[in-house]
């Protein structure tokens, strides 16, 4: 028995980034809308209560703010040949559950894709030859940063973040990243105030004649009222960023940049708790009737709505278009179907440098308070006389040292006793770390689908991850992981690791949650699942935001692309969809 | 927008009650003046429950004397006024009894009403015809005996009521007294305000001189320096009237609602006019006392719960974020002589007023779960004796009873 609801101009599935975006900017429309959200309320003082918002085991260790597979598991293999099995736990990456989703608990780097990411197929085959990027499933987005450029900058000065600009109109700026794209205006706050670990971290590199600059942070530097009139903290620098809330108002997320507006609009609404089970389509299967849902007891809802929003985690995104027959999924067989496609991923490693005499304070740290460079990041090094293409940031980013995870100790350390116990006492302070945030390229193997055999609480397919790091990435990876060992080199510390990334992607042990592809953006239905809005190909009626629409992963984090790409996919609708509704914005 | 929505309404209502159209034009701006009265005396405060149907009963009052609920005052004839006239009503306001001769308790402010004009009290009548009648009997008088026989406020009245209209001061500037006048009559500011004799009336030497209610503690609210609000300037009380948050504090709890339905929504001229007069009143102490010293153990224990607990948001020198935390350090609200309100602000936590110059909404934690009485009352003689603040120290027995 399903009840029948009201109808409503909207349904967004997933209150997270990018669904209180888009829920502020079509509210402002005058438009009717309900989010519909999977996991529970969460506020800052009553959910990240500055009493226990950092605590450790809670959040760290047993993953307080997360999806658990009870409620949705996901099935992986490295490769067709192997029978996927569904991860008892989920480590390698970590979804976010309930309002705010991944972005109550992210880190907060935000970066701006760049011109040569959107148009990378094109631009990679002009400067090196088509055979360069033969083995890749590399393609258009069907945009350029030019185009995106107002939408990247609405997102930072919504979410203030803190960073110097290399880059104003063309203009390089010192002390910002001369390697990013021109961008219209500065960051609306000035950069964080640097700890020692990136303070060493940029003199050392800079003395090799690399442009390291200070991280844009969504861990604000000042006090800051955003363009919505919603207030935010300076952050204090406690180091309880990825894994928690902010207690403080001091990162953003929906909870601290839209959601004091939004939920006060009287053409909104959130319905908590309640898992949208699939969209519902027309008997033509072109046009969304709605969305059918289920609360916590059990009861099921139609909820009749003109639009169907996807914006829930990329992963959950594909796997609701492919239980209610959006599109078609993609076969590795044949290359053909585009849900499902591109799945990519992060391509990282890191290094250590132990020291004697210094004392790093690693507890004084912040999600995003470090320093980057980007000299080795996406086509700024001459790959031409390379074997791959792609690159990594290198950030010197320290954190948090908290007590229960921030163990580092020397290689040849016992795991356990007094030999441990003192090695990890002197390595706490001692150590300085960094990392390569890797790019992730599709190939035609590295996919998603629907799992043939497991099935969740409601006897739906699981999705099922076909992944592992391509040759051309690993390849990338330790190149990177070479020009790593070169600056712990130079550091002189009394020894030094660096961790390289191997293929076989495993599931236990956390690596990121930078899962992109699967309902990748573009501009031919015949190998992208929505076009450059964001809007689906086969039911314009719906709208798929999230990371799930990059065509690849480039050497950064998403989340900063993934916020402009909300702000994108709401202009769309606001000027030329509303005025054709149900209509392809895009002629293919 | 606002005004628009309202005089859309505001047809409507006048049309579906059927009253002469021919009168409409006089009539709509009456009304739409004594829609400002409504505004002004914040009717809505008491007479609306949270999503209930405007005007049309509100949530139980807590009274030291037992509960009474605010009455239906919309024009509906069985359960609201719709049986009123024009002169119930005006003798409602102005002495406390209302249709049929029956006495009201002073809950309903008519010691502070009794000072509005003629005219304004006829315009809030025009006005309360147009609401819309709704059906919902409340039960207002349920104060347990004797207090509940209502002709004991004939007593009430002859001891504590003194009728009359507001009497302006020819030697002050129209603008002070038409701050007076807001602040003392329709806007009855006192009657949170001001201190309380033991049979519940203002005391009237005392005005605006803070008082418990609902287990908050009313501020202090006279030009007093130390603990009133005389080192925010004319700027910032109005700032705090319109939007609910300066660079001094963030109203919630009843202030917030009274800042929603009423202050944020008067007029930059009645809110300046307010300021005037409130700067211009004198009550309380004139000067700080010798604050508890630093190396008491209360104030030493009390330290570090603020550094581990509080100052990640109000920050170590008490000086808060704007708009975001409320400064400590210099805050008056900090130092009333009660402490009431901020054992119930640790204890419990509170959410910030949400108005259209203040939209975030920020909240204080509950922190009740995790400080011990003796924690709580340690803390807040540190906050209350720091930074150049000073008040007396927080007993522990301040706080079981607020739990």
């Amino acid at each position: 028995m399903t009840t029948i609801l009201p109808r409503k101009d909207v349904v967004i599935v997933g209150l997270g980034w990018t669904g209180a975006i888009l829920a502020h900017e079509l509210t402002e429309e005058g438009l009717d809308v309900v989010a519909i959200e999977r996991g529970p309320w969460r506020d800052t003082a009553t959910d990240f209560n500055i009493g226990y918002a950092q605590d450790e085991l809670r959040y760290a260790i047993r993953k307080d703010l997360f999806l658990q597979p009870v409620v949705e598991a996901m099935t992986m293999r490295n490769n067709t040949s192997q029978t996927a099995l569904p991860m008892r736990d989920y480590g390698s990456f970590l979804p976010g559950n309930g309002v705010g989703g991944a972005g109550v608990h992210w880190n907060g780097h935000t970066w701006r894709f760049w011109d040569t990411d959107f148009r990378i197929a094109d631009h990679l085959s002009e400067r090196y030859g088509i055979g360069k990027i033969a083995e890749l499933q590399l393609q258009n987005w069907g945009v350029t940063a030019q185009e995106m450029e107002s939408a990247f900058d609405r997102f930072e000065y919504l979410a203030g973040i803190s960073g110097r600009a290399g880059n104003i109109n063309g203009q390089i700026q010192e002390g910002g990243n001369p390697f990013e794209d021109p961008r219209a205006r500065d960051y609306p706050l000035p950069p964080m105030q640097m700890t020692y670990a990136p303070t060493l971290f940029a003199e050392v590199t800079r003395s090799m004649g690399l442009h390291p600059f200070p991280t844009p942070s969504a861990n604000l530097s000042q006090d800051y009222i955003n363009p919505l009139g919603i207030a935010m903290g300076q952050c204090t620098m406690c180091g309880f960023c990825e894994r928690f809330g902010c207690a403080n108002y001091s990162k953003s997320s929906a909870q601290t940049t839209v959601l004091p507006v939004l939920m006060k609009k009287k053409n909104f609404e959130v319905r908590t708790d309640s898992e949208v089970l699939h969209v519902d389509l027309d008997a033509s299967k072109t046009q969304a009737r709605g969305v059918t849902y289920v609360d916590t007891s059990g009861e099921e809802f139609f909820q009749p709505a003109d639009m169907v929003l996807l914006c829930a985690y990329g992963l959950h995104n594909v796997r609701l278009m492919m239980l209610s027959g959006i599109g078609r999924i993609y076969d590795p067989n044949t290359g053909e179907g585009t849900v499902g496609r591109n799945y990519c991923y992060q391509t990282n490693s890191g290094a250590q440098v132990f020291f004697d005499d210094k004392n790093f304070n690693p507890f004084i740290a912040a999600g995003a308070l470090g320093q980057t460079l980007d000299d080795y990041n996406g086509d700024v090094l001459d790959h031409g006389p390379l074997d791959f293409v792609g690159g990594a940031g290198v950030n010197c980013i320290p954190t948090n040292g908290r007590p229960i995870s921030t163990r580092p100790t020397p290689p040849g350390t016992p795991r356990w006793g007094a030999a441990w116990k003192q090695a990890t006492v002197k390595a706490y302070k001692a150590t300085l770390g960094f990392s390569s945030q890797g790019s992730s390229y599709p190939t035609r193997g590295n996919y998603l689908d629907l799992d043939p055999t497991y099935t969740d609480r409601f006897g739906r397919p699981l999705l099922r991850i076909t992944f592992d790091f391509p040759d051309n990435d690993i390849r990338m990876s330790n190149w990177v992981s070479d020009r790593l060992e070169e600056i712990a080199k130079t550091f002189g510390g009394r020894q030094y690791v660096v961790n390289r990334r191997k293929k076989g992607w495993d599931s236990v042990p956390y690596q990121s949650t930078h899962n992109t592809g699967g309902a990748i953006m573009g501009d031919n239905p015949a190998t992208s699942a929505v076009n450059k809005y964001l809007q689906s190909w086969d039911v314009p009626n719906v709208f798929v935001v999230g990371a799930s629409a990059f065509a690849h992963n480039a050497g950064k984090n998403p989340t900063g692309t993934v916020g402009a790409l909300a702000f994108h996919a709401a202009d769309a609708i606001r000027q030329q969809y509303l005025r054709t509704p149900g209509q392809p914005l895009v002629t293919a | 927008m606002k005004k628009i929505a309202f005089s859309l309404t505001l047809a409507t209502t006048v049309l579906s009650a059927g009253l002469a159209l021919s009168q409409a034009p006089d009539d709509a701006s009456k009304i739409i003046r004594g829609h400002y009265q409504a505004i002004l005396a914040d009717c809505a405060a008491c007479h609306t429950a949270p999503g209930g149907k405007p005007l049309s009963g509100g949530l139980p009052l807590e009274t030291p004397f037992g509960q009474l609920i605010p009455p239906n005052i919309t024009p509906d004839k069985a359960t609201g006024i719709g049986n009123w006239t024009e002169e119930d009503f005006h003798r409602a306001l102005k002495t406390g009894i209302g249709h049929d001769g029956k006495r009201l308790y002073p809950a309903m402010p008519y010691p502070a009403y009794t000072k509005m004009k003629d005219e304004d009290i006829s315009s809030l009548w025009s006005y309360l015809r147009t609401v819309e009648p709704v059906f919902n009997p409340v039960d207002a008088n349920q104060l347990p005996f004797p207090f509940n026989i209502r002709l004991s406020m004939l007593g009430w009245n002859m001891i504590n009521f003194e009728g009359g209209a507001f009497k302006p001061d020819p030697s002050k500037s129209p603008e002070w007294n038409r701050g007076a006048y807001i602040v003392q009559g329709p806007g009855h500011c006192g009657t949170c305000h001001s201190p309380k004799t033991f049979l519940g009336a203002d005391k009237v030497d005392e005005a605006l001189q803070g008082a418990s209610l609902q287990g908050w503690y009313a501020p202090n609210i006279t030009g007093n320096s130390y603990i009133g609000i005389g080192s925010w300037s004319e700027d910032e009380i109005v700032q705090y009237l319109k939007s609910g948050a300066n660079g001094h504090t963030i109203a919630s709890g009843p202030m917030a609602e009274a800042i929603q339905a009423s202050t944020s929504l008067m007029t930059d001229a009645d809110a300046k006019a307010i300021a005037t007069y409130l700067k211009s009143t004198e009550g309380g102490p004139t000067g700080k006392p010798q604050p508890v010293s630093a190396s008491d153990p209360h104030m030493t224990a009390g330290a570090a719960i603020y550094h581990d607990t509080c100052s990640a948001c109000h920050g170590g020198a008490g000086k808060g974020a704007r708009q975001l935390f409320p400064a400590l350090a210099g805050s008056s609200i900090v130092q009333q002589p009660s402490a009431e309100t901020l054992v119930r602000l640790v204890l419990n936590g509170s959410q910030g007023v949400h108005t259209p110059e203040a939209k975030t909404q920020p909240s204080m934690p509950s922190l009740g779960w995790r400080l011990s009485d003796q924690q709580v009352a340690d803390v807040l003689t540190y906050i209350r004796n720091s930074w150049g603040n000073a008040a007396p120290a927080v007993q522990v027995s301040d706080i079981a009873s607020r739990r």
